[in-house]
Order: C-alpha cells, then structure tokens, then sequence
C-alpha cells in the first residue's frame, strides 16, 4: 500500500501536465490536420475505392513534371542567388566600415516584414515592358520592341525572389558576423593573409552554420512560393504551386490539384526536416537562427 | 643591408640553451615610432609619440588603462592609421603599408586563435599565407611547437586547451613566420596568477633563446615589465610621461607619476635643495634635514619630492650616515613573506616594507626608521613636465 501511494504521487503529475496538450493539438487538428487530411483523401481517390491511380496519371504527366522541375530550378537558383547576394552584402556591412552600416542592416531587416508581391510589383515597373527602363530605351534609341524582357521568364522570377528572400540569409549571417572576434581577423592579416584569404580560411568557416540554415530556409519559401509567381504572371513559368492554383481554380480539377498539393507539402516537410536537422546540427545559438 | 644584419644577430641564437629550440634566424628590426600621432575624431589618444625599440630588445609600454598603449601597438601593427608622424621597423618606412605586408608577429590578449583549426593549422596560418610549400610547413609547425612545448598538442582544437596551452599556440603562430619583430599586448592578463609567473618565465627563455626579436610588450602589469623588459615606456592619456631602462627608471623615476606607477613609492614633499658633495644633495622635510641623490639634477633651493621605495626603509640600528626619521605606528598588515607598516611622521604617512617580523610593532608606538642616501633620489613634482 505504501508502494501504491508512493508510486502514485509522480504519476498524477504527468497526467495534469499532459492535458495542456490537448488544446493545441486540438486548434492544430481544426486549421492544420483536418484540412490536410481532406487533400490527402480527395487525391487518394475521394468517395470512391482507395486508389493510387490518381497519382500515377498525375506524376508521369508532361505538365506536373515540367512544374516540379520549373519549381526546382527556380528555388534552386533564387537561394544560390540569395546566399551569395547575402553573404557579399553581409560582409560589406559587417566588415567594410562606413557610416550608416547599421541602418543599412536594419533596413534590410525591415524588409522581411514587406509583403513579398510589393518587390515584384517594383519589378514590374522597373524591367516591365512599359516600365521605366524599356521606355527609357524606346524613347533614347527608337527601339520597336522592349529591348528588355527577361522579367516574363524564369529569369525575372529568379531575380524577384533573390531579391525578395536575401534578407532571411542575411539576417542570421550579420548576427554571426558580429560576434566574430575582431582580433582573429587582425591576427589573420598581420600574419599576412590578405582579405580574400581571410574571408575564405576565417569568415566563411564561421559563417557556414548561418548560411547553411539561412539557405535552406530559402529554398523552402522558395519552393513554396506562390505570390511573386503570380505577380510577374509569366506564361511558360509554371511552378508546384502555380500548377495547383490552376487546376484547382480555373480547371475545377481538384483531384489533380490535390495530388500535386500533397507532393508540394511532402516537398516542403523533407526540406523542412531538413532545415531543422541543419539547425540542430550546428547549434540554433551557433548559427544566430530561430 | 637589413638582412645582413639579421644574419649576423641570429648567430648567438645557436646557443647549446638554444638546443629545445631551433636555432634559427628570428631577425632582429628597430621599431621606430617617430612623432606619431593617432585621433579618433576630435580626441586624441595618441600624442606625438616618439619611442625606440631597439634590434633584439625587450620594451614594455606600462600606464593606466586608456592610456594609449593598444593604441601604439596596433600602430605598428597597422590597423590604427597614425594621423602624423612615421613608424619604422627596421630600414622601412610601413606607416603607409597594410598590416599583411608588414611582416610582424603579433600576440593579443584573448589569444584569437582560429577555433575550426586544429592547433597545427594555426601554426601554419601564417606560413601559407606567404605562400610556403607543404615541406616547410611540415617541417616548420613541429619546430614552432617546439619551441613552446607544445608538441604534442599539434591535433588538438583550440577550444579542447587551457587558456595558458592557447596562449603558447598563439605564441607559436606568431614565431611560425621568423618574423623581425613581435608585438605583444597583454598576454598573460586572461591567466591566473600561477600560470601568469610560469609564461613569464617561459617569455624571458623564449627571448634568450631568440636573442634576435625585437618586442614590443604592452602590459598593465609592472612585474612583467620588470621582469621582461630591457626598457620600459610609462604612458598616461597618450604620451609617454616616463622612458628608459628598466632599473634605473624603477631607481630614479623623472616624475611623480612613474614613480607610483612603476612599483609603490613614498613621495615626500621636501624643500630647500642644497648640495651636500659626493653627488648628493641635501634637502629639508619638516624640521628634518635628509640626504638624497640628485639623479636629474635638481636647481639648488627647489621644492621638489624625495622618492622612498617601501624597502629602503630599514628599522633598527642605523649607520651614522643614514637619513633618521621618526613616527608613531598606525597599522600593521602581515602579507605572508612581508610585513607592511604605515608610519605618519611629520604629518606624512609612509608605507615601509620589510622582512616578517618576529614581534611586530603594536599601532600607536613610536618607530624609528632609516634609510641609505645612495637608495633614495630626489624627483621633481610634476608640474615641471606637465
Ligand atoms: N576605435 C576607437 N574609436 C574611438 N576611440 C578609441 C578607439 N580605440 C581606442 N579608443 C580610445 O583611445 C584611448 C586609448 O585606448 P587604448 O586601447 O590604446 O588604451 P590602453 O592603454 O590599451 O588601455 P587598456 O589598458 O585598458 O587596454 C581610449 O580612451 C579609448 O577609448
Ligand atoms: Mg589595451
């Protein structure tokens, strides 16, 4: 009996605790699960018999393999574009003094909270066919067509989204940046290491958690992104995402569009995974991300 | 030229007490601060600092915090840009010259060794960065090593050391280069006290072992300028307020302020400056008359301070040439392998040093103390030089 009450006593504790997880799970289940679960269902078949056919059409067709490859490239290149964009731009405010680095920084920070369709919009006035800069070329050199006219391509949307998504690398990078040690850095150069060897043999080591973790974060909005696409509305780019709205929208093919969905969020949990994997494996702290 | 005599200075470096090191060619270079100057902005931190560090010496910048020290160092160094004047190490004028082209070792305070490097590669920064081939890195890393006793750590990771192991790697890096001349700010001030007598026992083998290298050590410590160096700059708000050998400056400051810096001094005011022959002079504090050296030559009649180091003071019987003064106790501290005594004579309190008495004396009795004339010199206050 006295077994009993002793054993008891640490039991009654983790049954409290755990029912505060009932709520959470609760709202997650509501807004996150449920709706998920009704995509999974719809693509694996709907009302009907449970089948796989749905996926089988889907994946081998010529538009949903153009659209994860379109996808693929895209992010591929906008976060190779935004860690190297990132990491230049990072170093030249951390390590090239001149006035106003920190507000340049903090500049750059505020735009993570600007809505992502804002930049392409910019974009479409500035490269535009009726934009600032073919106008200009018309009107200098009688051109008949707009000389410049990479923005409708997957070009325009690479550069969009580098622009767009720079600062999500930059932020963790100025973070580590400011707490490498200035000395190691004036050790380096009186042992003679001019700047490129410093950058490469102290700064980039340092720097490689934060890029790593910046750069996967990247390519998971950028495998995810939906808005900038839109926006430039070019016609032969035609992402995951795209591909769903058009099915789904304009096609009322909502099997289909289900089918592609589940693939995209089964893309972006293993990058997710990933991202976290990267994280834990250099130490949240280490890496200056969240 | 510059190599000829690099050549000729490593010679002595070839020492049997040289065998744990390599014996090899660490060049010796003058470092030559001429009228440098250094601003930030409106404030000036460094003023027209004149200083020379010759070939194969040891000098060491002591004062205060703020005082500029860092200042000069990292002038050498090349990252603090002098706003005038010229720094010269050896024939080369490198006041224009970016710190990777100036050929210097330099050793700081938090060790900054590159921490996803293993200790060898540390070692070996400085070599690939001029470009040495993989041979004279392999054979060059074990020597550094070596010659800091540090050979068996060549695998390790910096953060896997002690803070005194890192301190040795960080020497070892800046040697790995021979370079002509190293600079040191504060290097043992992250140690313990232990540790921090130990490196300073290392530091002064490590000098005879490489006669040639010209140091340039800034510390806030005076033991280890006293220890170390062969000279020894006192700074206060960016000047250099006292220079000169190390004994004969800790013997006769030239001013107020290198006298308490520089170890602990009694700093009686006098008045009245008389010659007395034999090089001495005499001088009156209260109704005593004393006698002193006059080592910077003092104008007769001057009111002036008499320099009394805590152990020049001796009690008991006295020859009959010693300066008398008498007192009454006020407090007796016992330090282990001293005994402290603070003395108002004259409505002056004196502090005296001296080996651990058996029956010290009791706060409130009188104490007769005395000293050498030949120990004590006369020094002016300071508002003769500022
Ligand atoms: N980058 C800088 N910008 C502005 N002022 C500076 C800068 N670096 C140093 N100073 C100022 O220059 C003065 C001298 O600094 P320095 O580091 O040379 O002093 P120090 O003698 O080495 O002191 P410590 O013993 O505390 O290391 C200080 O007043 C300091 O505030
Ligand atoms: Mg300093």
């Amino acid at each position: 009996m006295a077994d009993a009450a002793i054993a008891g006593v640490p039991a009654s504790r983790p049954r409290l605790d755990s029912f505060w997880v009932v709520p959470p799970l609760l709202i997650l289940a509501a807004l996150f699960f449920y709706p998920l679960s009704l995509i999974v269902r719809e693509a694996l078949g709907g009302n009907e018999a449970f089948t796989l056919s749905h996926f089988s059409e889907v994946l081998s067709s010529r538009r949903f393999l153009d659209g994860l490859y379109n996808t693929i490239i895209i992010a591929t290149c906008a976060t190779a574009g935004c860690i190297v964009l990132g990491f230049v731009l990072s170093l030249v405010i951390a390590f090239v003094p001149f006035r106003g680095a920190k507000s340049v920084a903090r500049l750059i920070d505020t735009f993570i909270a600007l809505p992502t369709f804002l930049v392409t919009l910019a974009f479409t006035f500035i490269y535009g066919s009726a934009g600032l800069l073919n106008v200009s070329l018309i009107r200098l050199f009688g051109f008949d067509l707009p000389p410049v006219d990479f923005l409708y391509s997957q070009w325009g949307v690479i550069l969009a989204e580098t622009t767009v998504y720079t600062p999500f690398v930059m932020r963790p990078l100025l973070a580590t940046f400011s707490q490498i040690d200035q000395a190691q850095i004036e050790v380096a150069s009186s042992l003679g290491a001019k700047p490129l060897r410093i950058i490469r043999q102290i700064i980039l080591p340092a720097a490689l958690p934060a890029l790593v973790a910046g750069g996967s974060l990247c390519l998971l909005l950028t495998v995810n992104e939906f808005g900038i696409v839109l926006f430039i509305g070019a016609k032969d780019v035609i992402t995951l995402p795209m591909l769903i709205y058009s099915k789904a929208i304009q096609e009322f093919d909502y099997t289909t569009a289900c089918v592609i969905a589940v693939v995209n969020v089964a893309l972006s949990l293993s990058l997710y995974t990933l991202y976290r994997l990267i994280i834990a494996h250099f130490g949240g702290n280490r890496a200056g991300v969240v | 030229m510059v190599q000829a005599m690099v050549m000729e200075r490593s010679l002595p470096a070839a020492t049997p007490s040289a065998s744990a090191a390599p014996a090899d060619a660490v060049g010796g270079s003058r470092i030559g601060f001429e009228n440098v100057s250094v601003t930030y902005g409106s404030l000036t931190v460094l003023q027209s600092l004149t200083l020379t560090v010759n070939p194969g010496e040891i000098v060491a910048l002591i004062g205060p915090s703020g005082s500029g020290k860092t200042t000069a160092l990292r002038a050498v160094a090349g990252f603090v840009r002098p706003s005038s004047g010229r720094i010269m190490i050896g024939d080369r004028d490198v006041t224009n010259l970016a710190p990777y082209d100036r050929k210097i070792g330099m050793v700081v305070q938090n060790y900054a060794l590159f921490p996803h490097m293993r200790v060898e590669e540390n070692v070996a920064f400085g070599l690939r960065a001029h470009g040495a081939s993989e041979a004279v890195v392999r054979a060059r890393v074990p020597e550094c090593l070596a010659m800091v006793g540090m050979g068996a750590y060549a695998k390790r990771y910096p953060r896997e050391l002690s803070g005194g192991q890192q301190q040795r790697i960080a020497i070892a890096r800046a040697l790995a280069n021979k370079p002509q001349v190293l600079l040191l700010d504060e290097p043992l001030s992250a140690l313990d006290a232990q540790i921090r007598r130990s490196m300073l026992d290392e530091l002064a083998k490590l000098h005879r072992d490489l006669p040639a290298l010209t140091v340039l050590y800034v510390t806030h410590d005076q033991t280890e300028a006293l220890t170390l160096a062969n000279h020894i700059g006192i700074m206060r708000d960016g000047r250099l307020k006292a220079f000169g050998g190390a004994q004969s400056l800790f013997r006769n400051p030239p001013n107020r302020f290198a006298a308490e810096f520089l170890g602990r001094a009694n700093l009686l005011p006098v008045n009245d400056l008389q010659p007395a022959g034999e090089g001495r002079v005499s001088v009156r504090f209260g109704a005593t008359v004393l006698k002193a050296r006059n080592h910077h030559r003092l104008a007769k009649g001057s009111d002036c301070l008499l320099c009394v180091r805590p152990h020049d003071f001796k009690l008991g019987s006295s020859r009959p040439d010693a300066n008398r003064l008498s007192g009454v106790v006020r407090s007796v501290q016992w330090q282990g392998d001293v005994h402290n005594v603070v003395v108002e004579v004259a409505g002056e309190c004196i502090r005296l040093s001296s080996a651990p008495m058996r029956e010290p004396p009791e706060p409130g009795a009188s104490l007769d103390v005395h000293f050498d004339p030949a120990d004590v010199t006369v020094v002016p206050e300071d508002g003769a030089d500022g």
